[in-house]
């Protein structure tokens, strides 16, 4: 198995440390794991992706130009990223503040409203837990535990009591996704 | 096995320098490389170890700290990006001259002038021929990896006090800032002071009756003695050229193309060669581990079974040229790359090659 992941949004919707937390994950079911951010030019004008990689075997290219998964938050990496999927594979994104909706045919779109669940859930913070359970209920590639743990390996002790919520994030983020 | 853990490479490097018994950084904040002064501040290694971490007022300052701390046999380090280490090119002629051991790690951005503070790889020449001025070359590696970016700073270590020379990490920006496993290697304690005066012997520690004074200078103002210190120069590098050339070797038993690519360029080239191999296309990966002493050798070996090499770097093409001299024109070499920050994918390296020897 190789996962090769873009998730790209705003800078502050959580899209590094949600990389981040995939590819923990990853490590604490063995598998490798790169991740590769943008940290140029583009996240000083307020946009920012990562490129996430898990796989089963040694990882080549930490740089890829498609993708199996796209998990786009904003209009602007709709834009740039929705042209990089490969056939056949998946895009998630969430509608809010999206003009111009996914249109290709030849892969599987997705949607979850995490910004509207979010402030339902009175807690902006966990959108993007919300974002990864969604990509989880359609592509397993890591263990629910396995994110706690990754949770638990990534953040400072002194926010481990804020892991429960994320937890329900996810879980959230599970029941909400729907085929478009 | 060491401890595991999930880094960026320019954190690799940082916890490499304390688990290697470094006595030193002295360094100046620049994008893409900054995560490593910040990492040790965090870490604050002059509570444990007693290994000194100072931010100095510029990129000369810190090389110029560098200098004086390897005068008195110590372990020390600098780092920088492209702009900065172009600063620091005085001081590494200075160290070179005066046979003085440093690791100087150069997280590559974008040039020329300030550039950009995206990856690339057009520092190679800077790095290989000179950059400063004078009859030197410094030891260059170049990682591929996160796990390579912790284990060259101790084999970097290794090098400078074997040789007595300055060693260059050449890295960029991609593997600086990616995230990768990497085993961290067991904590090596600093050496005692009686360790280091053993070691290294040259060093002005303080003059006991017993010996003549140390002197540290790369000045010799007599021709003829400047003409035999520099031949002595000459030896190292070529003792360099004979025992410690590293290079790796994917797929090219077979192959009858040939990537010839270093540090990030090689990991795509790898991808690169799994899409060629694929399609049935012999290709193979050779990988220059160090860039000086460049690996030669073996490649002029390997090329009687090629029928074309492509230099993939990210630049205009400056490897090639060692790549040429290499093979003394036995096969055709030719080159690919993105510069100025733009970083070419595994796709667009097997298309060059494509375009390049299979006619499209």
């Amino acid at each position: 198995m190789t996962e090769e992941i873009i998730i790209a949004g705003f800078g502050g919707q959580g899209v590094l440390s949600m990389g981040k937390i995939l590819a923990y994950s990853g490590i604490m079911q063995n598998q490798e794991v790169s991740w590769m951010p943008s940290y140029g030019p583009e996240m000083r004008g307020g946009t920012a992706n990562v490129t996430v990689i898990l796989s089963d075997e040694m990882i080549s290219s930490p740089i890829v130009n498609e993708f199996d998964t796209a998990i786009i938050l904003n209009q602007q990496s709709m834009d740039k990223f929705e042209k990089t999927v490969k056939p056949g594979g998946i895009l998630v994104y969430d509608p809010n503040g999206i003009t111009r909706h996914p249109s290709r045919k030849d892969i599987t779109i997705y949607a979850i409203d995490a910004t509207d669940e979010a402030n339902r859930m009175g807690n902006v913070k966990i959108f993007n837990m919300i974002v990864l359970g969604g990509y989880l209920k359609i592509k397993p590639v890591v263990l629910i535990e396995n994110i706690i743990k990754g949770l638990e390996k990534s953040l400072p002790k002194r926010h481990h009591g804020l892991i429960p919520e994320n937890k329900n994030g996810v879980m959230r983020g599970m029941e909400i996704v729907k085929q478009k | 096995m060491g401890e595991l853990k999930l880094m960026k490479g320019n954190e690799a490097v940082a916890e490499a320098a304390i688990r290697a018994g470094a006595d030193g950084y002295f360094g100046y904040p620049i994008t893409p490389q900054s995560e490593i002064m910040e990492y040790l501040m965090t870490e604050k290694p002059y509570e444990t170890t007693g290994m000194v971490v100072l931010q100095a007022e510029s990129e000369v300052a810190a090389i110029n700290m560098v200098y004086g701390g390897a005068s008195c046999g110590r372990m020390v380090m600098t780092s920088s990006s492209s702009p900065g280490i172009s600063l620091k090119m005085e001081g590494i002629s200075y160290l070179a001259g005066s046979e003085l051991p440093a690791v100087i790690v150069n997280v590559v951005r974008g040039g020329p002038g300030l550039g950009t503070i995206q990856p690339s790889q057009s520092d190679y020449f800077q790095a290989t021929k000179g950059g400063g001025h004078g009859d030197y070359r410094m030891y260059v590696l170049a990682p591929a990896s996160v796990q390579e970016m912790s284990d060259f700073v101790k084999i970097g270590f290794e090098m400078a006090f074997k040789y007595r020379n300055p060693v260059m990490i050449l890295s960029d920006g991609a593997i600086g800032q990616m995230m990768e496993k990497v085993v961290l290697f067991d904590p090596i304690p600093r050496r005692t002071p009686e360790e280091i005066e053993k070691q290294c012997p040259w060093a002005t520690v303080g003059k006991p009756e017993s010996r003549k004074r140390n002197i540290i200078t790369s000045l010799l103002l007599d021709s003829h003695e400047q003409e035999q210190h520099v031949f002595k120069l000459r030896d190292k590098y070529e003792r360099m050229q004979k025992e410690d050339v590293k290079f790796e070797k994917i797929q090219c038993d077979d192959a009858e193309y040939l990537f010839v690519a270093y540090g990030s360029s090689a990991r795509i080239c790898q991808k690169a060669v799994d899409i060629a191999r694929a399609q049935g296309i012999k290709v193979g990966l050779f990988r220059p581990i160090t860039l000086f002493p460049f690996p030669s050798v073996e490649l002029k070996k390997l090329s009687s079974q090629i029928k074309g090499i492509l230099s993939v770097e990210m630049s205009l093409g400056q490897m090639i040229e060692d790549i040429k001299l290499a093979v003394e024109c036995r096969v055709p070499v030719n080159h690919f790359g993105r510069t100025g920050g733009v970083i070419h994918s595994p796709g667009e390296v097997f298309e060059a090659l494509k375009s390049t020897y299979l006619g499209g």
